[in-house]
């Protein structure tokens, strides 16, 4: 009956080829590959629970005085946005799960997209004739950020109204231009006019979904036009691909994986409890939170912020704030950093040639060193934006932490990159020996 | 097109009914969730129901995947870039479409200037979005402001005590404002190092927002007991930055790189207080005129 | 007794009375019981074995070691016996919450003698006739920097902020009034017996948050929530991408 009703459609649809290309296509399908595919269903779970949310979230910023089931928020003023989320959530238990896994979704959406770049880093999958995905990869992540905070954001509750300020100041912090885009992007002085709320919706709803999915399509057109690059090991070349063929096998297994990546998602989204707005209550300005922490993935820059001393150097009258460096340079000399990596490692080993079969890390053991240099560069600010509460608790007090965590963000990379180094030099000549033996 | 380079078909009548029990098991759970969901919805019933749902299909396709449809790896050739016919390729065909053409360099510096002088003029009118830089870092303040509180109601200079602080807002401004909050602490008169003709009977007034990144400074650390506490400061709980307000606001630790604005404070005849002019400097984050302004 | 303990516990007398006088003024208004006398010779003794060596023998406090007991009143004596800050063994520390070092009696005999020497008695909020509403709004308005917005705890520079699900109504009423260590302090002005009492109730209530998302994972926020999506979630999708792919290509 199936294969009547296929019949059916070959016919009539005509433009049958695609299909077959599609089921013949061969996937290299070790399993370190398939990070990209949870990012891109978690990408879907977004989408799907988002859409839910849009019918009961209302991006206005018009106060309201809150009278429904939760006592303690009764009397509260509060901002429409806010309300409207407190009733999602406590008013529709479908709705809070539909909230939560939303949440949980984002936070291990940009988990997938790390593990992802870590693995085309550590493989050299950015090496040409790929560098233009990397990019496209690149853009990918950093638009997911903007896309996450905004998310949070959207509720008005106190810590990520707290957050927002940081935004403003970090936006405002950029040279010459920063108070003029502070004003365009807040319709106004912060906490921004009525017009903030509706466009940081319209951003987290529409045009940023729009870009990622339009990103999504042209880096996926890539690797199939490339085909996927794959390790080396028995019949493989530069020349070929080899793998399983999409139907049936792979088909199903990526199915699976869809429905076991939403599976993970909705079962977080049921049992563990994220961002309880209806506790923390609604944002003013005058108000602030101890503990108050952005999602994980913005970590590393509350850090930066923490840990920059205090230069606000200024000359003939102009300023560069402070939270600049914090907040925009250090991001911007790591995507910087990133963005020029396939250029940098050309540069450096004079590599021009094609490749489609991967590096093994200690295969390429520089540019593995300089990875976990850079990954710990990153990682240290961290630990400097969530562990003051635990060193605290182990009687480190605050400003003692932050000034050994100023001299380890300049000591562990490069302890990071000696060691790194180290180890796969020592990891390549045992497998070359290893080589030379089962040849001999 | 790819070669065939080992094909397994399973065949194991156990799989097969493993997988259709997971298929059956997942249409029980949907089932479930629907009649939860409709009778008595709890979040944590119905995220079960839907997840292990999700998960007995996942587990059944993947058994599927793996260890019930033939099993094929195959060898596909990279497709190799079909060289174009000389003088056919992208760069030629592009190059074509300027015969002719002599001055090419010229026409492409004038395209690039053009380029490059939209791009800057599209950029001129964000100037126009900040009305007058004052705008940033104003506030409502002025000279006969009464201190007000949440509310509205008038604070009482006895009510804020030695050791405690609070917030207050102008009379009759937008709470909301950043320019409005200000803490409010009282000192011991003889511990105010600078602009002590700023304070009223011991209260000094200070913004609230954070100069280094615009959250409100809620923290009061003062120890009346103990011969070991620190000075009294109010400090900022988003990255730490630690102000003196008994020496006019300056940063004692932390990132904020400018003093906390200072409100002069004098009492009224009915007890009450009030501003005795406006902001000592801009309120909230820096920018980058803000030491202009 | 010599003519220097008569003094003492003749002063307390003559406070119980007054005390009881002035009852409403003071928060709850703790009246003495009848045999204050043995408990504040009871509370002196132990005073001297227990606290002397850093607040003095005349209880006025050493200069540049502990401060002056004269005017703190049970209120503080309550507060810092109950919980576990006081006695401590390092003047230069910061005080935090432990098991209480003496059992109640022996804390009512030392309360009712730091009480003799004059200050506020105990405090007796009444948190039914309070509002947790109000009492969340008040909590994140004068607390919520220092303690969390769900009295977590937290960080402040030069010291640490305790969590608060181990207080009981009267601490909290007690610590609000006082102002221990680096805490301001909060008079009647500033919140009514009414609002402490609120505020009393939403910290009573933070011990049990309405937690109906599912396991709360510590109430402090994004850390663990970033935590859990990287042990759990991710090693879920780890280990369900190397059952679905190829280990060794």
């Amino acid at each position: 009956m199936i294969v009547r009703g296929l019949k059916a459609v070959d016919r009539r649809a005509g433009g049958t080829h695609p299909v077959r290309f599609a089921m013949r296509y061969v996937f290299p399908d070790h399993w370190a590959f398939m990070w990209g595919e949870i990012a891109l269903y978690c990408f879907v779970v977004l989408v799907a629970t988002g859409v839910y949310l849009t019918f009961w979230f209302d991006p206005s910023r018009h106060q309201v005085v809150y009278q429904g089931s939760y006592v303690p928020l009764r009397g509260s003023e509060m901002s429409q946005a806010y309300r409207s989320t407190v009733d999602l959530s406590l008013d529709n238990p479908f709705g809070l799960l539909m909230r939560q896994t939303h949440h949980w979704a984002a936070l291990v959406f940009l988990a997938a997209i790390v593990m992802h770049l870590m693995r085309i880093f550590f493989t050299g999958a950015f090496r040409r004739p790929r560098e233009l995905n990397w990019l496209i990869g690149l853009v990918m992540l950093m638009t997911a950020l903007l896309e996450g905070f905004a998310g949070y954001s959207l509720p008005d509750d106190l810590p990520s109204g707290m957050g927002l300020a940081i935004a403003y100041a970090v936006v405002l912090s950029i040279p010459v231009l920063g108070g003029p885009l502070g004003y365009l992007f807040w319709d106004g002085a912060f906490p921004g006019g009525n017009a903030f709320e509706s466009r940081l919706y319209t951003v987290h709803v529409l045009a940023i979904p729009a870009l990622i999915g339009a990103l999504i399509a042209v880096h996926l057109a890539f690797v199939v036009m490339l085909r996927h690059t794959q390790f080396r090991g028995p019949h493989r070349t530069e020349r070929n691909v080899v793998g399983s063929p999409m139907w049936p096998g792979y088909a199903l297994r990526s199915l699976s994986l869809f429905l076991g990546v939403a599976a993970v998602l909705v079962l977080l989204g049921g049992l563990v409890q994220i961002n309880p707005i209806w506790q923390y209550g609604p944002y003013e300005p005058a108000l602030a939170t101890n503990g108050a922490q952005p999602d994980w993935y913005l970590g590393w820059l509350i850090g930066a912020l923490r840990m920059m001393p205090n230069w606000e150097p200024n000359a003939f009258g102009y300023t560069v704030p402070n939270p600049f460096f914090g907040g925009a340079g250090f991001p911007a000399l790591a995507f910087g950093v990133l963005f020029a990596w396939p250029w940098i490692e050309r540069f450096a080993t004079g590599d021009r040639a094609e490749h489609h079969l991967l590096d093994r890390p200690y295969d390429a053991p520089w540019r593995t060193a300089f990875g976990a240099a850079f990954f710990t560069w990153v990682l240290v600010p961290f630990v400097a934006g969530s562990a003051d509460r635990v060193f605290v608790g182990l009687d480190i007090p605050y400003e003692g932490q932050i000034l050994v965590l100023r001299v380890l963000w300049l000591l562990l990379p490069a302890v990071a990159f000696g060691l790194t180094l180290h180890w796969m030099r020592g990891v390549r000549r045992r497998e070359a020996m290893r080589a030379q033996q089962a040849a001999s | 097109m790819s070669r065939l380079l080992d094909r397994r078909v399973p065949a194991d009548r156990r799989v097969e009914l493993a997988v259709a029990l997971l298929l059956l098991a997942a249409g029980v759970l949907a089932v479930g969730f629907a009649v939860i969901q409709l009778a008595d919805p709890d979040t944590q019933l119905l995220g079960l129901t839907l997840g292990l749902g999700a998960l007995a299909a996942a587990t059944a396709l993947g058994i599927a995947g793996r260890l019930m449809v033939p099993q094929e790896t195959r060898i596909e050739p990279r497709p190799e870039p079909v060289p174009a016919a000389p003088g056919e390729d992208v760069a030629d065909l592009a190059a074509a479409g300027s015969e002719g053409i002599s001055r090419g360099r010229l026409l492409a510096a004038a395209g690039g200037v053009a380029g490059a002088s939209v791009v800057a003029a599209a950029l001129a009118p964000l100037g126009s979005l900040a009305p007058a830089d004052a705008g940033i870092g104003s506030s409502p303040w002025r000279a006969g402001t009464r201190l007000v509180g949440e509310g509205g109601e008038p604070i009482a200079a006895a009510d804020v005590e030695l050791g405690t602080f609070t917030t207050a807002f102008p009379e009759g401004a937008d709470p909301r404002e950043l320019g409005s909050p200000v803490v409010l602490v009282r000192l011991a008169p003889g511990d105010i190092h600078d602009r002590p003709e700023w304070a009223a009977d011991g209260l000094v007034a200070y913004s609230k927002i954070c100069t280094h990144a615009g959250c409100a400074v809620a923290m009061l650390r003062y120890g009346r007991f103990g011969a070991h506490v620190p000075r009294p400061a109010l400090v900022c709980p988003c990255h730490y930055s630690t102000f003196d307000p008994a020496d006019a606001g300056r940063v004692l630790f932390g990132p904020a790189g400018r003093a906390l604005p200072q409100l002069p404070l004098r009492l009224t005849s009915d007890g009450g207080l009030e501003a005795a002019g406006s902001m000592s400097g801009p309120i909230g984050p820096s920018w980058w005129s803000v030491r202009r302004s | 007794m010599g003519n220097r303990a008569a003094l003492p516990l003749a002063a307390a007398a003559v406070i119980g009375v007054g005390l009881a006088l002035v009852a409403p003024g003071l928060a709850g208004g703790a009246s003495a019981p009848p045999s204050q006398g043995a408990a504040v010779a009871a509370g002196r003794a132990l005073y001297v074995e227990s606290c002397s060596s850093c607040h003095g023998m005349d209880a006025r406090g050493i200069r540049g070691v502990a401060p002056s007991l004269a005017g703190v009143g049970a209120l503080a004596a309550d507060f810092e016996l109950s919980t576990g800050r006081m006695p401590m063994s390092d003047p230069a520390a910061e005080p935090v919450r432990a098991l209480p070092a003496f059992d109640a009696a022996v804390r009512h005999n030392l309360v009712a003698y730091i009480a003799s020497l004059g200050g506020p008695g105990l405090p007796a909020p009444d948190v039914t006739a309070g509002s947790e509403a109000d009492g969340r709004r008040l909590f994140t308005q004068n607390c919520a920097g220092c303690h969390s917005v769900l009295g977590a705890g937290g960080v402040i520079t030069g010291a640490s902020v305790p969590a608060l699900q181990q207080a009981s109504a009267r601490q909290i009423a007690e610590a609000i009034r006082l102002g221990p260590y680096l805490m301001p302090r909060f008079g009647e002005g500033q919140l009514s017996d009414r609002d402490v009492a609120s505020v009393a109730r939403y910290v009573l209530s933070t011990r049990n948050p309405d937690d109906r998302g599912g396991w709360g994972i510590g109430h402090i926020g994004p850390v663990p929530e970033g935590l859990v999506a990287w042990l759990v979630g991710m090693t879920a999708m780890l280990g369900i991408a190397r059952l679905l792919g190829e280990r060794n290509p």
